[in-house]
């Protein structure tokens, strides 16, 4: 058994050419296979961990996907509003230990604008529990300052100290608050979140550009220029959405129930952890499909080691017909061919491994700077472990029809090779 | 005792009509070396895997030192062909991507008899046969299909012979080499296999070869399935 498995690789070696090629097609089918299955996984964790630490995400009652879609990703509009009352009656109710406000509706060249407290920056969590940090600049402070997401920022080709005009609306053609140009004073580092498309300004700041604005226009024949804005009392008077802490996260179906049963006006309170898992389950679908394709790749690299071995078996007649001579019985010569086979796949697994491995260390932070996508550098985990057994397994079941001709051939032939 | 007793053995391909063996009878003694002839298509290469028992023929009996393999089961049959048998072919006889050395012990990974008997060393037992077949230490550990044919077939006939296999078969061994060569080569191999007492089997189509034996035969005077259809 022993030496029949030496002389299986010794043979396996004198073929390394043709072989080499079959295993270099399955390392790679391999590395995309886990390649597709990691991003997969860390698009999942860092889609649902898009916030963390908010115990409750509160908006005007509509569905809780849609409330997620705008609060969170900034995509689509709200149906509704709170008001100012409301949000301050939450913020200050005894269980809630912060509450940040944000608004919603404006945009820059497509990219959304949020209007929120500079305690967002400190407040916002996201992933296991990283908080916001700035590669220039600081929050802002002023009414007119801005503070960009490092796509915005690398996208539009923004520094610290740019002007930029917002436009009202989520389109890039939207009427435009042209007449109030606001200062970058910061730049936040990538995080693999919406945050990294989103324009950060104050409330006040939304406000100020709607001063003289009525039903979604410019009031006509009123201007009201950006230095006499601070003669106005800019607090809002209707926000979006809120993110909620809790003291204690034991409150939070209290809490919920409380901001659903409002009596001010109709709420609505989610948490976010449910709601993101929710709404991964309809986009989700594309990474399974992914998967699925890779997964043929595999299947493609293997039927190329078993037709690679099928090929050789012409060619080695005269091998296994000595092999038979020295005593070797058509078992043995099954085990040898199917243990080439086992050899080719679990080698070229491994090599797509260690190219994943290897290959994933230098492209992690550029993926993440460039397309805001996080793959992590690990040890493989369980799901990938189970993945590459997958393929190992399906390579033996591949290796199991050359070794059956050979088998076969082997009795037929007997110790004379017909050819 | 006797090397090779068969008795009533008919034999018939698969799928086809014709007997290709009929042998009523046949001995070969302990340590006798016979010439076979046999042209192609006469049934010599059927004979050899029957021998060899990696093919079972539909009746009769084929004894090896004593032991009918017919009634042994297909792995029994190859453990005793490891054991017993050397065999020895025309040409790329040896796996070309093993070391000579290697070729010749291969006989002694597959069979554990042939290992005891190669000695304490099979190795050591090796080289002295290749050094005794006239074969240069340099050529010891090149890949096998680096060396000559006539080399070749030295480290084969080597292979044959290691562990003191107690039958030997060859099958046109010479057919590659030139008629100088051919001389020799018979020579060693006669030399050897009595040296090793080894019941030798050289089947030729070649009768100019017949000389060298104890005893020549033509497998169509044993074959009954060949005097009924004239070939």
């Amino acid at each position: 058994m022993k030496a029949v498995l030496r002389l299986a690789a010794l043979s396996a070696w004198s073929r390394r050419l043709t072989l080499g090629l079959a295993l270099v097609a399955i390392a790679l089918a391999v590395t995309l296979l886990l390649a597709v299955e990691r991003l997969r996984v860390d698009a999942r964790q860092s889609f649902t961990q898009s916030v963390s630490g908010v115990d409750l995400v509160v908006g005007a009652r509509t569905g809780s996907v849609q409330l997620m879609l705008y609060a969170v990703f900034h995509a689509g509009a709200a149906s509704n509003n709170i008001g100012w009352d409301s949000y301050r009656t939450i913020a200050t109710h005894p269980a809630v230990d912060w509450a940040v406000p944000l608004s919603l509706g404006d945009s820059h060249r497509g990219y959304p604008v949020l209007g929120t407290s500079a305690d967002y920056f400190r407040l916002f969590r996201y992933g296991t529990a990283e908080g916001l940090r700035f590669v220039e600049g600081k929050p802002f402070a002023g009414v007119f300052e801005a503070v960009l997401g490092s796509e915005v920022a690398r996208r539009l080709g923004y520094r610290q100290g740019d002007t930029i005009t917002l436009n009202h609306g989520l389109g890039e053609l939207g009427p435009a608050h042209g007449d109030k140009p606001f200062h970058v004073v910061g730049i936040l580092a990538p995080t693999g979140t919406p945050v990294d498309r989103t324009v950060h300004v104050g409330l006040e700041a939304i406000t100020a550009l709607h001063l003289d604005w009525v039903g979604g226009a410019p009031m006509p024949g009123v201007t009201i220029p950006a230095e006499f804005v601070a003669k106005f009392d800019l607090q809002p008077k209707e926000i979006t959405a809120a993110l909620v802490g809790l003291k204690q996260r034991g409150d939070v179906f209290r809490m919920q129930r409380f901001v659903n049963q409002f009596r001010g006006e109709p709420l609505l309170a989610v948490l976010p952890g449910v709601a993101l898992d929710e709404l991964w389950q309809s986009v989700g679908m594309i990474e399974r499909t992914l998967l699925a394709i890779s997964a043929l790749v595999v299947l493609i690299g293997l039927s190329g080691l078993a037709a690679t071995l099928l090929a050789g078996l012409n060619e080695r007649r005269r091998e296994l017909a000595i092999l038979r001579a020295l005593g070797a019985g058509p078992a043995q010569i099954f085990l040898m061919l199917v243990a080439e086979g086992a050899l080719v796949t679990t080698t070229g697994a491994l090599l797509g491994l260690a190219l994943l491995t290897l290959g994933s260390m230098p492209a992690a932070p550029w993926l993440l700077e460039r397309f805001g996508v996080v793959l992590g550098t690990r040890l493989p985990g369980g799901e990938e472990l189970a993945l590459l057994g997958a393929v190992i397994a399906t390579g033996l079941i591949a290796s199991l029809v050359p070794g059956w001709r050979a088998w076969r051939m082997s009795l037929a032939d007997g110790l004379t090779p017909k050819n | 005792m006797t090397a090779l007793r068969i008795t009533d053995l008919v034999f018939r391909w698969p799928r086809q009509a014709a007997v290709c063996l009929d042998i009523p009878s046949f001995e070969l003694a302990a340590g006798e070396r016979i010439f076979l002839h046999g042209p192609s298509g006469s049934g010599k290469s059927t004979l050899l895997g029957l021998l060899g028992g990696v093919a079972l023929p539909q009746r009769g009996n084929i004894e090896l030192l004593g032991t009918d393999i017919t009634r042994l089961s297909g792995r029994a049959r190859d453990r005793f062909r490891a054991d017993h048998i050397g065999f020895l072919f025309q040409q790329f006889n040896l796996l070309p991507w093993l070391s000579a050395m290697d070729n010749v012990l291969l006989p002694c990974t597959f069979s554990t008899r042939r290992r005891e008997r190669a000695g304490s060393a099979p190795r050591a037992e090796a080289e002295r046969m290749l050094r005794h077949l006239d074969l240069d230490a340099a050529s010891w550990d090149k890949p096998a299909g680096e060396l000559s044919v006539g080399q070749q077939q030295r480290v084969a006939a080597a292979r044959a012979l290691i562990g003191r296999p107690e039958i030997l078969i060859a099958d046109e061994p010479t057919s590659a080499l030139d008629a100088e060569r051919q001389q020799v080569f018979i020579d060693l191999l006669l030399q050897e296999s009595a040296a090793v007492g080894a019941a030798l089997v050289f089947v030729s189509h070649d009768w100019r070869l017949a000389a060298h034996f104890d005893r020549s035969i033509a497998l169509q005077e044993i074959n009954a399935a060949a005097r009924e259809v004239p070939a």
